[in-house]
């Protein structure tokens, strides 16, 4: 009933297409760059899932019509609960090896998950990190760069492991890695939180350089500094 | 001065109970009881006036009204502790409730959509 029966339905599997890995991508309200994100992803993966987090601006319509499997949430959760909805939806996949975290608002190289993924493969590594500090090709502003910095200090206090970014959206996970995740912290916070789930975990895991790329467009819709605090607190109390 | 020593316990305790506990029945039995002696020590001292001076005096501090206000800022930083964590609780299980329902959605278009490409099913 399973396995054949898919086969046979569905379109011919294309080449060089990666069919065991789910691109999970948490959305709210990026409807002008959705689309290019999720048709170039759609390239090379077979299954990108975005999770709409009650988006206002038709960011679930734009993800659909480019090819996403869209889930929606009632109302607005915040990110983390959103990739939080995203990895338990994936890891119930059957035929799900990787998971692969996203941002959608564009910031992301296709490019750099490529080779987070085969290193992941190549090495064994059930979590490689994506760092915006291994190479000098992000330039993120001297403000940004003291907050992350300062998170970064604040995460591997807490987590025990010794990372050179944290917040950094692009994340690769064996389905294995990824099953262990259950993050509580709805809103940024997650990023710390879910660091501090993988060390726990004591799978192999690495660290990859990749791009975040800084445009106007994700300068104006990015974190505001003053968020950086909100986070803490919410890291600090619980 | 002993209310000076009393005031900061309290604070760090409120303090200590904002970072680390999670809630739980006991927490909320010790809140029922702190109402109730509230409600105890306020029908006391509106019936003696002069107790509540006393008390103060004998904790360091001149006039018992300044005593009942120093009581009441630290009833109030409690009360928005407690009501800070409660929130925070019922927010994690609105968060799985929208979940649940996310992911039932998600479920049922994934089965009827397997269908119509299956119809012999
Ligand atoms: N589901 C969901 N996603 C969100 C929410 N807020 C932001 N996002 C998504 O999270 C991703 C990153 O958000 P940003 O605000 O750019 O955060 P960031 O990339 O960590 O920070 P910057 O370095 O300032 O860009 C994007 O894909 C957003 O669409 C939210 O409330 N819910
Ligand atoms: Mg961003």
């Amino acid at each position: 009933m399973d396995a054949m029966h898919t086969e046979s339905s569905c379109e011919a599997a294309a080449p060089g297409l990666d069919y065991s890995t789910w691109i999970v991508i948490p959305l709210y309200n990026e409807a002008s760059v959705i689309a290019g994100v999720v048709s170039e992803l759609l390239g090379q993966f077979a299954n990108v899932v975005c999770v709409d987090d009650g988006s206002t601006d038709g960011s679930a319509q734009a993800a659909l019509d480019a090819g996403a499997r869209v889930l929606t949430h009632p109302l607005n959760l915040g990110q983390g609960a959103a990739l939080q909805t995203a990895i338990s939806y994936a890891v119930a996949q059957p035929g799900c090896e990787h998971i692969i975290t996203f941002d959608a608002d564009g910031q992301h190289r296709i490019i750099d998950a490529l080779h987070m993924l085969e290193r992941a493969r190549e090495e064994k590594l059930d979590i490689v990190f994506g760092s915006r500090f291994l190479d000098d090709r992000t330039n993120p502003g001297i403000l940004k760069r003291i907050v992350l910095k300062t998170a970064v200090g604040v995460t591997n206090l807490t987590t025990g492991l010794k990372l050179t970014d944290a917040h950094n959206g692009l994340r690769v996970l064996s389905a294995e890695a990824a099953s262990r995740i259950n993050l509580q912290q709805d809103r940024m916070a997650h990023a710390t939180e879910i660091v501090l789930q993988l060390g726990r975990t004591r799978l192999p895991w690495g660290e990859s350089p990749v791009e975040v790329l800084y445009t106007d467009y994700s300068k104006a819709k990015g974190q505001s500094l003053l968020n950086s605090i909100n986070i803490l607190f919410d890291l600090v109390v619980n | 001065m002993l209310i000076q020593i009393i005031l900061i316990v309290a604070l760090l305790a409120i303090a200590f109970y904002l970072i680390r506990a999670t809630p739980s029945a006991r927490h909320l039995a010790v809140r029922r009881m702190l109402v109730f002696l509230a409600v105890i020590g306020g029908v006391v001292v509106i019936l003696s006036p002069g107790l509540l001076t006393s008390v103060a005096n004998a904790v360091g501090i001149g006039r018992g009204t300044d005593l009942l206000l120093y009581g009441f800022i630290v009833a109030f930083l409690l009360y928005v502790v407690t009501d800070f964590k409660r929130s925070t609780q019922l927010s994690r299980a609105n968060t799985q409730l929208a979940r649940k329902l996310t992911l039932a959605e998600a479920h049922l278009q994934d089965e009827i959509s397997r269908r119509g490409a299956n119809p012999d099913d």
